[in-house]
């Protein structure tokens, strides 16, 4: 089976949508990366939106999800969908194009043109498959603060993101205090609980039981895991969803027949919709991308690398915080924010905290909450204000 | 709630408050304090609030609110952490007002805490003769469904203050009209007239340090 995954080398300019841009950094400015292995050379993609101000002081940087990337608002070329974000990030939305210069990356180890293991391996010529350097949240954020000097950019008005780009987030704010004026960590947690990581073990099983998988090689040998992935990927939405949600959705209702086929057809709406997940999944995401991505969130513990004491990752913080979680997210449910607040008031940060009510579980971040957007836009306006950044045009 | 002689009762409360403090206001409701305070007198003022509806309105207003129960969430600030510590009308719907009381001595370096008072005469006239549950215009609940669960009078409050060893800087009465008026020492003529209080503590000099 051919693989119709399309690296972001090969992608033309689709949808007449602007390019994404792409930048190799010299072998010498290698990412020097927890485990100890250096990468080199490394290389982001990114985009941008919106305009950097002469003081370069409106930079806002998005961190994406595990199976995000640079594409946050406007349309996705490989989707030829809205972007992940594209109902806050634009002109006039939250996060406001006209006024913000908004920077989204591919993280390190994705598979939309950043250094991943779907990309080519300098030293070989070969795919990296599994040679690739397991990656942690942090070598994501250290790769994020080399674009960020790439780009000039000293100190960043904003940093946002949501489950894992709210780890991310974290990060910044613990390593980089004085480069963070604000941060919007939402849906996410300072630790990936025992819970989670055995969701993700369950997903990374299905990809490597797929024999097409071919220990991590399927870029050389011509195949692709797609059932493999596709499964991870539908065990996975499980986890973003909500009872409620999908009861509301689909409840028992049946797919396109009056009665049950006594068979293993998609009976139900829910299975239906779950196959579409993983079947639409499989055409724009690398299986090796998933389990190494996956692998940095299991390893993501904030307080364990200060010490154990999480209060100590934001000591004396200039940050100006605002998180966020929903009372129907069971993957990275309210207390886990609360635990981060805590952390931050004994650290006597500037912090808000808001939960949602929704029943749209973790995924709520991504869809259209009127109540969120307004919350989030107080926040930024707010931090704006303090920051001396003009007013919207 | 009466919001004119709540207005009032909060300019009081902002009055004790020193220029650019740190400031932090427990059960702050829709911010009205931390934004008055913000503006006023450049203070770095944070809010703890219950309601879902509250926190929201203060996070889309730009102010630094944290959703959280004062019963529970009070314990994670460091001591001394703020210049002051502020309890508005909301000590009475506190599950252990002396464990918060404590935590608030601790966490400010003064406390303001204001509090409907229960032996307002209007309060025991209606218990006295109506034999019904009172309802006033701070206390406007009906008994089964009312957040007020700790209700006290100014004595009361004075003998809590005694009993856990803070210091009462100022106190202050504050009848039916809002007017304001200070008390050098609350006796039983203000726990009669007085419809609220305001009392500005600090802590004692023996007072032992909450677990």
């Amino acid at each position: 089976m051919s693989s119709t995954f399309q690296p972001y080398s090969a992608m033309s300019n689709a949808a007449g949508e602007e390019a994404g841009q792409s930048y190799t950094f010299p072998p010498d400015q290698a990412l020097v990366l927890d485990s100890g292995d250096r990468l080199a050379p490394l290389t982001l993609a990114w985009k941008t939106f919106g305009t950097l101000n002469v003081q370069r002081s409106n930079a806002f940087l998005l961190c994406h999800a595990l199976t995000g990337d640079q594409y946050a608002a406007g349309t996705n070329p490989h989707t030829g969908k809205p972007g992940w974000w594209a109902s806050m990030v634009g002109p006039g939305l939250p996060i406001d194009t006209n006024r913000f210069f908004v920077i989204c990356a591919n993280v390190v180890g994705g598979c939309m043109g950043s250094s991943g293991p779907h990309e080519t391996a300098a030293a070989t010529g070969m795919p990296f498959g599994l040679n690739f350097p397991v990656i942690t949240i942090r070598d994501m954020v250290r790769a994020q603060g080399m674009l960020i000097d790439h780009l000039k950019i000293d100190s960043l008005f904003c940093v946002a993101g949501g489950s894992m780009g709210g780890m991310q987030v974290l990060e910044w704010a613990a390593n980089y205090p004085a480069r963070v004026f604000s941060a919007l960590p939402i849906a996410t947690a300072a630790k990936h609980s025992a819970q989670n990581i055995a969701f993700h073990e369950v997903g990374r099983q299905a990809i490597m039981a797929d024999p097409e998988w071919g220990d991590g090689d399927y870029i050389t040998k011509g195949t692709n895991p797609r059932k493999g992935l596709a499964v991870a990927r539908m065990a996975a939405h499980i986890t973003y969803l909500s009872e409620a949600a999908l009861h509301r959705k689909f409840g028992r209702s049946l797919q396109d027949r009056e009665a049950v086929s006594y068979r293993f057809d998609a009976d139900f709406q829910v299975e239906s919709y779950l196959r579409h997940q993983g079947s639409s999944f499989v055409e724009r995401f690398d299986a090796n991308s998933y389990l190494y991505i996956t692998r940095a969130m299991d390893y993501f513990d904030l307080a364990a690398d200060h010490g154990g004491v999480l209060a100590n990752a934001f000591r004396k913080t200039p940050t100006r915080f605002c998180l966020v979680s929903f009372t129907s997210d069971w993957l990275f449910p309210t207390v886990e924010s609360k635990k981060i607040v805590h952390a931050l008031n004994a650290a006597g940060a500037n912090v808000s905290f808001v939960e949602f009510e929704t029943d749209r579980g973790h995924d709520a971040f991504l869809l259209d909450l009127p109540e969120m957007f307004q919350t989030l836009r107080g926040f930024i306006d707010a931090a704006a204000q303090a920051r001396g950044l003009a007013a919207k045009a | 709630m009466h919001m004119v002689e709540l207005r009032k009762e909060l300019l009081r409360i902002a009055e004790m408050v020193p220029a650019s403090a740190r400031v932090l206001d427990v059960g702050c409701g829709q911010g009205e304090l931390i934004e008055f305070l913000t503006r006023t007198k450049s203070a770095d003022a944070r809010g703890i609030e219950l309601s879902q509806v509250g926190v929201n309105a203060c996070v889309a207003k730009g102010l630094p609110v944290i959703q959280g129960d004062a019963d529970t969430d009070l314990r994670d600030y460091p001591a001394q952490s703020f210049d002051v510590a502020i309890l508005s009308q909301t000590i009475q719907a506190t599950h252990k007002p002396a464990d918060v009381l404590h935590q608030l001595l601790r966490i400010g370096k003064t406390v303001i805490v204001s509090f409907p008072n229960f032996g307002f005469w209007r309060v025991r006239l209606r218990l006295c003769f109506a034999g019904r549950m009172p309802k006033t215009g701070l206390l406007s609940h009906d008994w089964h469904d009312t957040p007020n669960i700790h209700l006290c009078t100014i004595a009361d409050f004075v003998a809590l203050t005694r009993q856990i060893g803070a210091t009462i800087e100022r106190s202050l009465a504050v009848d039916e009209s809002g007017d304001v008026r200070d008390l050098a020492q609350p006796g039983y003529w203000d726990n009669l007239t007085a419809e609220s209080a305001i009392f500005l503590l600090k802590r004692g000099p023996c007072l032992p340090t909450p677990a």
